[in-house]
Parts: structure tokens; C-alpha cells; sequence
């Protein structure tokens, strides 16, 4: 019996008390906070009609693979590599990607975000340029980027940049602007100099901005990543899916889609995870 | 010795659509070292705008603040600050919120353990030393509050409504406590609050004060802060004395309240 329930409470299985008793549960967000069962069977579902779907060839594997096609797929692409690479190879390249753009856009957004949080001429002077391309998706600058600095390693950095870039401005900006007025004045009373309100103050009072902003970004960066390798690239998971479709290999194309939504969702639990333990207070103010 | 003096200050703010609230109007008033001053006033009479001067977080548009014969420009460590609420430091623990002064300063790492110690032990707290302030409850992270006040060892206390969004008996105990740390520290305190019976309980000095202009309308010396040190709290807010006294003020405040409405409706007329 122990057994099971630590089992339930590691997959996220364990109701609590309380909330089954609830009557009102439409409108009460906590009501549903369990709904790892229903996530449960869904994806089982989604596993039996893909299977069943594809065993009685209801449709055409050029269009949908089965996933035992894909499953092959994998094995042999584990194995063997696609185009010059290995799997790994290949994931790493994208991820290899983001993480470099990412950075740099952390690097240069975060300091950016501050300084226009704090001072009224950098505020005003960044302003007109943030807001212009805030709106502008990554994906436009695909050209640009192509023509500038061909279609290496760099082109796909500096989009990753650019794409991570404003969401951190923003970001910071909002974190700086979050700070209690009370706070900072605390911090003076206690005698505290400009620099140490910034570090000591400010800084840490808007890690949960920053921190959203990240998880934004790494989205976006991801997002951006994969399309920027289905337009030109030698490698990554969005050259495979590309390569692939060429050939109309849709087995493969079907795996990399899997990859990417696996590798997407895996950053994220990742992120929150981080975020559950670097900034525990967040929310609770 | 550290007296404190407020002379013919004025406060004046440009409000965006141009017109031009007088938040004070010639306010004047001096403490010496150890008294404890409440104020009192219906909201919108300039309470918070004139802490914020004493404390140096506003510059007034006219007269100035002089601490110890010095005068004030900015704030400063010998000026305390205690606020209603969430002027806590969420990613520092209880006892680094309480260290925070000292370590701004660069205070060697023991010397600060020791005065935090000693002042959780003062205000109750010693078993939450490491404790992450948002898991206290709201009277505990005041005195949290209190405690990272003290640590600085400022020659002035300001609070304003530092007891405000606290329930009726954790208020009472708070109460209590601020004579008790009053008495122990001998420091200077302002104390700003919405509630008369507080005022009158903590306020050695009372201050009532009245809007547009924001001013000083009434001031009172009192016997219970001094009475609250040795008697019980609940019999000194029970007596005549205190009654009486408690109802002169409310009325006061009541008719400003009503002049303050009839001002709203003729203007809305
Ligand atoms: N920064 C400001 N700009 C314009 N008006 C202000 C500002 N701060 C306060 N006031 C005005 O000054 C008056 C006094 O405010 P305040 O000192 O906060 O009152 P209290 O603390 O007694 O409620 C109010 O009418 C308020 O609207
Ligand atoms: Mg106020």
C-alpha cells in the first residue's frame, strides 16, 4: 500500500484531501489541480489510435508513418546517424545553438532591461528600438542574417540572439519595475549605497521576472532554432526534418517532430525546476 | 544629545493635470532624544509625506529637518524605517534580513551573528533565525521588521502604520512590544497609524493632524505609553481617562472627515 501511494506521489498521481471534498470546482483553479490521471490517458489514447489507426492502414505512410516506422527510424538513426551525423550530434547542434544565442541575449538583455529600468535617458533612447522589434518574429530576419554571414554557425546565433535579446530586455525592465518602493527605502535607511540597492535590492527582486523572461526566451529560442535549420543548415534537428521531407521520409520527418517537442517540453520542466530552486519565494509575497 | 527638529516645513506637489495639493503647510514641531511621538489624522492629511521628509526620502519645498543640530538631506542609517508591509527581503533569510544593515557596512561576520541573535532573542523570533521570511506570519515578519531596524542602531524610529495590516490581537501583543523595545532602546520613535486607540496607547506625544492643508491641528501629551510599560494594556485602555480621551479624538476626526465629505460634494455640485 505505501508502496503504491509513493509511487502515485512521484508521478504526480496523490490527490489531496481537500480538494476532492471541494463542491465548488468550476472556477476554482485549485479544484483542478489533478488532472494527472485524464494526462495519463491521453497520451496512452493518442499512443492505441496512432497504432490501431496506422495498423489497419487508414492512412497512407507517405502522409503518417506507423510508429513502429518510426521507432525504426530511431534505432537506426541512433545507430547509424543521418546525413554525416550522429542523433545526438545533431540535437546537440541545435541545442548547442540556443544555448550560445541564448547567453548572448541574457548577456546583453538583462544589463539592457536594467539600465532602462533605471535610468530615464537609456529608457527613452531604447525605447522606439525595443518596441519596434519586439513584434518582428525571429523568423524575418532569416534573410538578413543569411545574407550577412552566409548560412554557418554564426547566421543561426545571431537570430537566437535576436530572438532571445527583447524578451530579456523586457524582462528585466519589468523586474526592475517591480521593486517596492518600500524596499529600496528600507535598504537606504539601513544605509545602504546605490550600488548595494542594485545588488543587494534590486537584483535579486527581479530574478522571478528575469527568470519568466528566460523561460520565454528558451521557447522562442527553440521555436527559432528549428525553423532557422529547415531553411539553411548542415545540421540539427530541423535540417533532419528537412533533409528527410525531401525524400518524402516521413518516418524521420515524424521523429524529429517527436524530438523537438520532447527536447521543448524537457527544457521547460528543467527551467521550472531551476526556478522552484533558485527562487522559492517567487509568488509568495 | 540627538534631538530631532521639524522646522516650518512645507510641502507643495505638482499633480500632472496642473494643480497643486499643499500636502503640508508649516509644520513645526521638535523630540528630544527618547520621546515617542504618535500621529494621527484622517487619510490624505500628509502623514506618510512628512515621515518621508524626516526620513530624507522627499526634499520639502520649504523649511528643513535637523537631526542632532545637523541638517538632514537624504536618508540615512541613523534614521530607522518600519513600514506596513512587504518591505522585507523575501530572498534573504530572517536572520540575513536582520543582518542587512550591519552588512552593509561590512561588519565583521560574528559581530553581526551576535547582534542578530541577540535582537531575535529581544523580539521573540529566535527559533526563526534561518527561516525564510515568507513562511512567517505577518505579525512575526514585523517583528522581523523591528528587529532589522534595531540592528542598525539608528538615533530615530519611523514608522509608519507598522501595525496596520496586522489582526486586532496580534496587534495588541505588537503594541506591547514597541513600548517594551521604546523603553529598552531609549531611541526616538515617530509612530503613524489610523487608529486612535493606538495613538493615544503608544503616543507620548500625540499629534492630530488635519488636511488641505496639511497641518498640525491638535497635540496632546499623554500619561499611557509611560503607564503601558508596568500596567496591563487592557486596563489602561479600559479607564475613564483613556475613554474620554479616545472619544474627544474620534470626534475631532469624525468633524474633519465631514468637512472633508461636504468639500468633495460642493466641489461635485
Ligand atoms: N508624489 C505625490 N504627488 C502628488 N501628490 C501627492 C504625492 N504624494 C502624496 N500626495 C498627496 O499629498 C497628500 C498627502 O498624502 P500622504 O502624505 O500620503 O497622506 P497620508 O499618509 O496622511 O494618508 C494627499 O492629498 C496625496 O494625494
Ligand atoms: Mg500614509
Amino acid at each position: 500500500m505505501v508502496l503504491i501511494q509513493q509511487v502515485k506521489q512521484v508521478i504526480g498521481l496523490s490527490e489531496d484531501g481537500l480538494t476532492k471534498r471541494k463542491t465548488v470546482t468550476f472556477g476554482d483553479t485549485s479544484a483542478v489541480a489533478n488532472g494527472r490521471t485524464w494526462s495519463i490517458l491521453s497520451v496512452i489514447t493518442m499512443a492505441v489510435v496512432w497504432y490501431v489507426g496506422s495498423a489497419l492502414e487508414f492512412i497512407n505512410p507517405i502522409f503518417w508513418p506507423s510508429p513502429q516506422a518510426v521507432w525504426e527510424q530511431f534505432i537506426n538513426i541512433s545507430g547509424e546517424g543521418y546525413r554525416n551525423f550522429s542523433l545526438l550530434e545533431h540535437i546537440w547542434a541545435s541545442l548547442y545553438r540556443i544555448l550560445i544565442g541564448f547567453a548572448l541575449g541574457c548577456l546583453v538583455g538583462v544589463p539592457l532591461g536594467f539600465a532602462m529600468g533605471l535610468s530615464e535617458v537609456i529608457k527613452g533612447w531604447f525605447d522606439p528600438v525595443v518596441e519596434f522589434f519586439r513584434p518582428i518574429p525571429p523568423l524575418a530576419f532569416i534573410p538578413l542574417v543569411i545574407i550577412w554571414s552566409g548560412i554557418g554557425e554564426r547566421s543561426k546565433i545571431m537570430l537566437l540572439f535576436f530572438a532571445a535579446l527583447w524578451v530579456m530586455v523586457i524582462a528585466a525592465r519589468a523586474g526592475v519595475g517591480s521593486v517596492k518602493l518600500s524596499k529600496i527605502h528600507a535598504a537606504y535607511s539601513l544605509g545602504a549605497s546605490k550600488k548595494q540597492v542594485l545588488l543587494h535590492v534590486i537584483l535579486p527582486n527581479s530574478l522571478p521576472e528575469i527568470f519568466t523572461g528566460m523561460r520565454v526566451a528558451m521557447g522562442i529560442c527553440w521555436g527559432t532554432v528549428v525553423a532557422a535549420e529547415l531553411v539553411a543548415a548542415e545540421s540539427g534537428v530541423g535540417f533532419m526534418i528537412m533533409a528527410a521531407s525531401k525524400f518524402l521520409a516521413t518516418d524521420v520527418v515524424v521523429l524529429g517532430v517527436i524530438i523537438v517537442g520532447l527536447i521543448g517540453y524537457s527544457i521547460d520542466i528543467l527551467m521550472r525546476k531551476l526556478e522552484a530552486k533558485l527562487i522559492p519565494w517567487k509568488g509568495k509575497t | 544629545m540627538s534631538d530631532l527638529v521639524v522646522n516650518n516645513v512645507s510641502m507643495v506637489f505638482d499633480t500632472p493635470s496642473g494643480d497643486q495639493v499643499e500636502a503640508l503647510q508649516n509644520v513645526s514641531f521638535s523630540l528630544k532624544q527618547g520621546e515617542l511621538l504618535s500621529i494621527l489624522g484622517p487619510s490624505g492629511c500628509g502623514k506618510s509625506t512628512l515621515m518621508n521628509i524626516v526620513a530624507g526620502f522627499l526634499a520639502p519645498t520649504a523649511g528643513k529637518v535637523s537631526l542632532a543640530s545637523t541638517e538632514l538631506h537624504g536618508p540615512g542609517s541613523d534614521r530607522g524605517m518600519v513600514f506596513q508591509q512587504g518591505a522585507l527581503f523575501e530572498w534573504l533569510s530572517v536572520a540575513e534580513n536582520v543582518g542587512f544593515g550591519p552588512m552593509m557596512k561590512g561588519t565583521p561576520k560574528e559581530q553581526i551573528k551576535k547582534t542578530v541573535t541577540e535582537l531575535l532573542q529581544i523580539v521573540g523570533l529566535q527559533d526563526f533565525y534561518d527561516k525564510p521570511v515568507y513562511e512567517l506570519s505577518g505579525g512575526m515578519q514585523q517583528r522581523v521588521a523591528l528587529a532589522r531596524c534595531l540592528a542598525n542602531d539608528p538615533d530615530v524610529i519611523l514608522m509608519d502604520e507598522p501595525l496596520g495590516a496586522l489582526d486586532a490581537l496580534t496587534r495588541e501583543k505588537m503594541q506591547s512590544l514597541v513600548l517594551k523595545l521604546w523603553k529598552e532602546t531609549g531611541k526616538t520613535i515617530i509612530l503613524i497609524t489610523h487608529s486612535v486607540e493606538e495613538a493615544l496607547f503608544l503616543g507620548e506625544k500625540l499629534f492630530v493632524m488635519a488636511p488641505r492643508p496639511g497641518r498640525i491641528k491638535q497635540q496632546y501629551e499623554l500619561p499611557f505609553a509611560e503607564a503601558g510599560l508596568v500596567e496591563d494594556p487592557r486596563e489602561i485602555k479600559a479607564s475613564t481617562e483613556f475613554i474620554s480621551k479616545r472619544e474627544e479624538i474620534l470626534s475631532m476626526i469624525w468633524d474633519m472627515e465631514e468637512e472633508i465629505m461636504g468639500q468633495v460634494e460642493m466641489a461635485g455640485d
